[in-house]
């Protein structure tokens, strides 16, 4: 029997709606039950961590989209590497996209993966299933078998489904598995060769643009194939206003859709680019800086049901090439609360609301229970200060893959421990 | 002849600020380059101009340096002027171009950049069909970089010989009206012109399909036209750009006959500019695509002059950033 008692700490469980100074006691890996601050009885032989009042302890993150190199890549990232960024990031589960080689296509992989997130100690892995076979976007994967297998959900992830046919059949089988079809909103035609949002910038530097008309054409394609079908439809990362109005508008009417987005979507515009830096070079790339307030204002309206990292790892070889050709893409892991934290900071979004979109509310549309501080829950923690200033810096971070985009950039709140299960797998000054 | 007699006057040196964009050690591009940096690059190119046709360089200018040019896309036309310019200043000039070099077999872009620093290469000219690759060398290589054209970017020197062609012509820059006409969208000389000229205080307009015009390059400062007889009118220079033949192919024009049609420059259209306007490209044209024969071999063309003061630029360049690696 161990037993550990979190002391002194603000507790923010957005599930419950608890937010207040308390005390939690975790027993064998579990939650066993929260007390307030001057509760009595500590169990006998109880390690104790003690808060200073101030430091917030809740439920540990839940990353929806997460790019890991682990199987095909394993010089970008592994699962040991990417586990490392999570837990310092807080983030004790992630979604994985099935775009790794082979493509998670398969059952056997689904459970693959599964297994490598628990032989960490540190993480659960999440696995996305592939929508199609090989996520080449023309015959439909096994979705009832990997759904079986413990798929959460069904994406070709960085590939958006382009033929309106198969999509309509993949919304409309879905169905009978109750999966949820998550979409990369970029319409594949007319993002063909482009490698920057279209406008002033890339015409300047010379990159071949997207316009961002392009999120926006297949938001509503696909909403209207959801009408159709009555499947189950989730957008990644979405990224410009038009596409969130369409989004906020189908809400209204009462369609069953949701969306995340990523931290370089409401901290960043296209202007990081500069002098074609690559580490800027994100898929969807970032936009204006209209289109990055529309975005926090989504969050603050509640279009966006999540937040997540949309880690993306690349080496120096995929990112030190001519812009055009370096591979898109951003780590995120380290960053996601402490960018987060700056909406918070602005006035853009409640603390406790923040986090909702980091826990519960992704675990909820991936079918998980993580994400709470319920009783009888894993005991699956982040104790974070969130006025503690720290600066990205890549070459710095956690894990593997150093190609942030944020690098440079100052950030207010940082995450002090985490633990996984009750056992402790993070502590920012004890490592 | 004494050659401190025939060295032209030196421009005053950038002190504190810069020469050139991003670095005094590298020309990358126009965008963001003060008239007071261009105007003595064109003083210094005129220099050369007369010492070219008396056929006194100065040719131990840059003895024992060695200028690398590094061509990833051909260009005879560019290449060859960079090699004369260099060697006409006395420099070591070795060509590279890429057909035969491991580019082709595997090598990245930084790794060819670590071998020309073993090589203790002074000057490096790059061309290369990626925007930015020039940018990206310049951070790895200890050789100052001239960008000879990457992608759709940018293409410095093909900007300043077309200013030093049209100063020579009209004495200055300021307040001429230059249409810029044809493939905007894919011309990297376009938007190279387009930031010089209208840093030199010229109303620059581009003329094009709507295909291949875009609509952001307003915010660059110019006027968008999309026919001939509009853009034209009371030009002072008509400036034609070669279009790809696989551009005219149905996928962002019809055919290259209807693209002469609307966009080719002929004596009719050409007659709408003021009268003794001047007639430039690039090269290498496309007869009878976007510009008429006649209209190319007319008193009014400048295209050969526009060669000839290409290695005067050139010079130029590699002179001024020469002076500043002595004094890093």
């Amino acid at each position: 029997m161990s037993a550990t008692v979190f002391e002194n700490v603000r507790l923010i469980d957005p599930a419950s709606g608890l937010d207040r100074p308390g005390r939690l006691l975790v027993r064998d890996g579990m939650i066993a039950g929260v007390d307030l601050p001057q509760a009595e009885g500590t169990p006998e032989g109880a390690a104790i961590v003690r808060g200073d009042g101030r430091m917030v302890l809740c439920p540990g993150l839940v990353d929806m989209r997460v790019t890991i190199g682990e199987p095909g890549f394993e010089y970008r990232e592994t699962v040991a590497s990417a586990a490392r960024a999570a837990v310092a990031g807080g983030i004790t589960t992630i979604a994985v996209l099935p775009n790794c080689l082979p493509t998670i296509d398969d059952p056997a992989l689904v459970r693959l993966l599964r297994t490598r997130g628990e032989e960490t100690g540190m993480i659960g892995i999440l696995p996305y299933g592939a929508l199609t076979r090989g996520c080449a976007g023309s015959e439909m994967a096994e979705i009832g078998l990997l759904n079986e297998a413990g798929a959460v959900a069904f994406t070709d992830g960085i590939r958006a489904i382009g033929d309106t046919r198969l999509m309509r059949q993949l919304l409309t089988y879905s169905r009978a598995f109750g999966a949820m079809v998550v979409q990369h909103p970029e319409d594949p035609s007319l993002a063909r060769g482009g490698c920057a949002t279209d406008g002033e910038l890339a015409t300047r530097l010379g990159l071949p643009g997207i316009p961002p008309a392009a999120e926006a054409i297949l938001i509503a394609r696909d909403l209207r194939l959801a009408r159709m079908t009555g499947g189950r439809l989730h957008f990644g990362h979405v990224s410009t206003a038009e596409g969130l109005d369409l989004i906020r508008q189908a809400k209204a009417d009462g369609l069953r859709v949701t969306c995340d987005t990523a931290p370089p979507y409401f901290d960043l515009n296209e202007t990081v680019i500069g002098d074609f830096r690559t580490y800027a070079k994100l898929s969807p790339p970032l936009r204006a800086e209209a289109d990055r307030r529309a975005v926090c204002a989504a969050l603050a309206d509640g279009t966006i049901d999540a937040i997540a990292s949309d880690h993306a790892p690349c080496d120096a070889d995929d990112k030190r090439q001519p812009f055009a050709v370096a591979a898109a893409g951003g780590t995120g892991l380290a960053t996601l609360l402490s960018v987060t934290l700056a909406q918070v900071h602005a006035g853009n979004l409640t603390l406790p609301d923040a986090l909702g979109l980091l826990t519960h509310r992704p675990a909820a549309l991936l079918r998980s229970k993580a994400g709470t501080l319920a009783t009888g829950a894993p005991a699956d923690l982040c104790l974070f200060d969130a006025e503690r200033a720290w600066k990205v810096e890549a070459g710095e971070l956690p894990g593997k893959a150093q190609n942030t985009p944020f690098d440079g950039r100052a950030l207010e709140g940082r995450v002090l421990a985490t633990w996984k299960a009750g056992r402790q797998v993070f502590g920012l000054d004890a490592s | 002849m004494n050659e401190r007699v025939t060295h032209p006057p030196a421009p005053p040196r950038a002190t504190g600020g810069q020469f050139f964009r991003t670095s005094p050690r590298h020309l990358l591009g126009v965008q963001g380059m003060h008239p007071t940096r261009i105007t003595p690059i064109l003083d210094l190119a005129d220099s050369y101009t007369l010492l070219n046709r008396s056929r006194k360089t100065p040719r131990d200018l840059l003895r024992g340096r060695t200028v690398i040019n590094l061509f990833f896309e051909d260009s005879t036309r560019t290449r060859t002027s960079f090699e004369l310019a260099g060697k006409r200043l006395g420099a070591d000039v070795v060509n590279m171009s890429v057909a035969n070099s491991s580019v082709n077999k595997g090598e990245t872009l930084l790794d060819t950049a670590a071998t020309l620093n073993a090589m203790h290469t002074d000057l490096l000219v790059v061309r290369h069909s990626q925007s930015g690759a020039p940018a990206l060398l310049a951070q790895k290589v200890e050789a100052s970089v001239v960008n000879a054209g990457d992608g759709t970017h940018e293409h410095p020197t093909q900007a300043l010989l077309d200013a030093l062609t049209i100063r020579r012509h009209f004495g200055g820059l300021h307040g001429l009206t230059v249409a810029i006409c044809g493939d905007i969208s894919h011309s990297r000389v376009a938007r190279s012109n387009i930031h010089l000229l209208t840093a030199m205080g010229c109303t620059v307009r581009v003329v094009g399909p709507p295909t291949l015009v875009p609509g952001a390059i307003a915010a660059l400062g110019v006027s968008i036209h999309y026919t001939m007889e509009e853009g034209l009118r009371d030009a002072d220079v008509v400036m034609m750009l070669r279009v790809q033949r696989e551009r005219m192919k149905g996928g962002q024009v019809p055919s290259p006959r209807e693209y002469f049609r609307y966009f080719g420059l002929d004596n009719k259209r050409l007659a709408l500019a003021r009268p003794g306007a001047l007639v430039m490209h690039p090269g290498p044209m496309n007869r009878g695509v976007e510009i008429d024969s006649r209209v190319a071999d007319s008193e009014q063309s400048v295209i050969r002059e526009q060669v000839e003061m290409g290695v005067a630029v050139r010079m130029a360049v590699l002179d001024l950033l020469s002076r500043g690696e002595d004094t890093r």
